[in-house]
């Protein structure tokens, strides 16, 4: 009784502001931008934006699994030193964070441009500018570098967490440090590639300010598109059906991923 | 226990106070002006700065906040939630506003400095009696273009000069964008004709993989950085980023161009009338309205504002062109809603034209191929340590 009474704020806050929002944008997403009126039409057309759907998906897919790469070793390692450096290193992966979203990104554009830092210090070398910025690369890169604490953070909480004896015991039955690795360390950690990637593909797939400043005008996301129908062009009912089909493809990504992990809890609770 | 009532009940009392108004009811009066960005000379670089004069001589303070474009505004004054006192909407925005019933009369009573406007920008088509709006600037639009990359920009087709790929911006507003294509074709800017529409959606199409991206008040930096090498924008912004980097000129384009006013209006719902007519008509005040353009570049409504600026601002033939150049220009006048959503649709089109669909299904093909196989074998390793469990508790 008492839990239910102290989990209610958080109920009530639900209800407010994400069961109800999510029920406007199920209106909006069937009424007609005139009339108001129940039509299919803005959903009918989403076929029209299949590549952008696409696109977005296929990139931050890509983002993910490069932070997946880059996030694992570097998770697997803070884990293994000192608690004080533990906090330390933690406190690092965090601090990009405690920055604007935008303003990081903005940081991006300043190294990357034509004009920008790194290519002026390449033409001291006659390096004519390289194409650093306005592509699928950096927006990918631009995903990786806003995102990676969401996969480091996850992956090393889980990975802190591992029995070192259960390690021990794997040495002491005549594995190597590979052997180590592939059946004790990495079954282990699978929850956290789980939610990591889910974490970083989420809000990846839905961003819209990284692809308008580092992509060029061929890599719109279907955030961009999101944001211009509500922004510029009022037409927040088309806006909404996209976001709907996004939030289905988002729901129907993440329960493959939840299916794995599933699979993978099991499978730990059997090594043990 | 007493102790956590205590902490509660002063927490309490502190949510209640941020959010009630009527506990600030001393608080000193306010107004909210919702203005174009960098559209009011903020002092930089020793100019004046308008709105703290604006409070030190009434008393009232400002809360400024910015938009990029007219539709923005528009969509923030619809959807609600936020009120403001002061807009400044341009000619066709205002109509429309007017047309839908947002706006509310002007008292020009409390607006003396109506006055100084001149004959020319009252009455104007978007506010035939004017009952609504106050003229702040006027302009055009025009190439901004360096003259380091560009040598001649004296048509809009420069924008669609595949020298230049890469380094063309172009407006990231549908109206000023499709006015360029209406301008190139020949067709007139205020077209309600749905095929012309789409004949320019497929001009813009063309542009699109020569543009580096599209931009409204970005510009200013891109343009002075020599990022950009040329771009479509407002005169008076040329005026402002030509003081940055000297290279850049200005055009008016031989098809013909926009001509704009941007006025003052009051929204329905404001929260201060009086005082946003003070603010209305502080703006108006010549030697305000002199130092504050001067700033800002964009051309003033008010010749008596002229004595008030740098003589080289207000004699220049990019802030007031002559009567030739000027009879190639035209204004916008409001389109009806489904020519207006028409041509949101084709930007729409533009913006996300030109991508590859094959491309991407072959790689998110790919993807999804991999990820099933790691399914698969997931899967299996599963049924094969189930069958071993199976047999080993036998």
């Amino acid at each position: 009784m008492k839990s239910k009474l102290l989990s209610a704020p958080y109920i009530v806050w639900m209800i407010l502001f994400t069961l109800v929002p999510l029920g406007v944008v199920f209106y909006y997403a069937f009424a007609d931008v005139n009339t108001g009126q129940f039509t299919m039409a803005n959903l009918a057309n989403m076929g029209t934006y299949t590549p952008i759907f696409l696109r977005s998906i296929w990139l931050s897919l890509a983002a993910s699994a490069i932070c997946l790469v880059i996030g694992y070793p570097v998770a697997y390692y803070i884990s293994q030193t000192k608690p004080t450096t533990q906090r330390f290193l933690s406190m690092l992966i965090m601090l990009p964070m405690c920055m604007s979203f935008l303003l990081r990104t903005l940081a991006w554009v300043a190294l990357l441009e034509d004009t920008g830092i790194i290519n002026r210090l390449l033409s001291n070398f006659g390096i004519g500018p390289l194409p650093l910025i306005r592509n699928n690369g950096a927006v990918i890169l631009g995903m990786v570098y806003n995102y990676l604490p969401y996969m480091i953070l996850p992956l090393y909480s889980v990975m802190v967490k591992i029995d070192r004896r259960l390690i021990e015991a794997a040495q002491d039955l005549g594995c190597n440090s590979r052997q180590v690795f592939g059946k004790v360390i990495f079954p282990l950690s699978v929850p956290g590639i789980i939610s990591g990637i889910s974490m970083v593909f989420v809000p990846a797939v839905s961003t819209f300010y990284i692809s308008q400043k580092l992509g060029s005008t061929g890599t719109t996301l279907i955030g961009d598109v999101i944001e211009s129908q509500f922004k510029g062009a009022y037409n927040p009912n088309l806006g909404a059906a996209m976001s709907l089909v996004l939030m289905v493809l988002i729901f129907i990504c993440v329960g493959i991923m939840n299916h794995f992990g599933e699979d993978n809890s099991e499978e730990g609770m059997v090594t043990i | 226990m007493k102790k956590r009532i205590t902490v509660a009940l002063i927490l309490i009392s502190v949510l209640v106070s941020t959010f009630c108004p009527w506990v600030h009811a001393e608080e000193a009066e306010s107004i909210t002006v919702y203005n174009w960005g960098q559209y009011i000379s903020d002092g930089t670089d020793g100019y004046l700065d308008v709105i703290e004069e604006f409070t030190a001589r009434t008393g009232i303070k400002v809360n400024y906040i910015t938009y990029d474009s007219n539709e923005s505004m528009y969509t923030k004054l619809k959807t609600g939630g936020a009120t403001y006192d002061v807009i400044i909407p341009s000619d066709y925005m205002i109509a429309k506003l007017i047309e839908e019933d947002m706006l509310e009369p002007l008292n020009f009573d409390n607006i003396p400095n109506f006055q100084y406007i001149d004959e020319e920008f009252r009455n104007m088509e978007y506010d035939p009696e004017n009952l609504y709006s106050v003229p702040y600037t006027w302009g055009t639009v025009g190439i901004i273009y360096n003259t380091k990359y560009v040598d001649d920009a004296s048509s809009w087709a420069s924008l669609w000069d595949e020298r230049y790929e890469g380094k063309i911006l172009m407006f990231d507003n549908c109206r000023d964008a499709f006015a360029i294509a209406q301008s190139r074709l020949g067709y007139s800017l205020n077209t309600e004709d749905v095929e012309e529409l789409e004949a320019c959606a497929d001009l813009l199409k063309e542009q699109k993989p020569l543009v580096q991206s599209y931009v409204m008040d970005q510009i200013f930096d891109k343009m002075e950085r020599e990022e950009a090498w040329i771009a479509p924008y407002y005169a008076g912004d040329y005026l402002f980023m030509v003081q940055e980097n000297e290279n850049l000129a200005f055009s008016f384009p031989e098809e013909g161009y926009n001509v704009f006013v941007d006025a003052m209006c009051i929204p329905k719902g404001c929260q201060n009338k009086e005082g946003a007519e003070a603010f209305i008509n502080f703006l108006c005040d010549p030697e305000i309205s002199g130092q504050n353009l001067e700033y800002l570049g964009y051309s003033t409504p008010e010749t008596e504002a002229k004595q008030y600026m740098d003589p080289n601002v207000a004699n220049s033939d990019i802030a007031y062109p002559d009567a030739e150049t000027l009879s190639r220009a035209t204004s916008f006048v409001n389109l009806s809603t489904e020519a207006n959503q028409a041509m949101n649709s084709l930007w729409l089109e533009v913006k996300t034209a030109g991508s590859n669909t094959a491309t991407y299904l072959i790689y998110t093909a790919i993807a999804v191929v991999i990820v099933a196989v790691i399914a698969v074998v997931i899967a299996m390793q599963k049924k094969k340590k189930k069958q071993r469990r199976g047999q080993s508790r036998k």
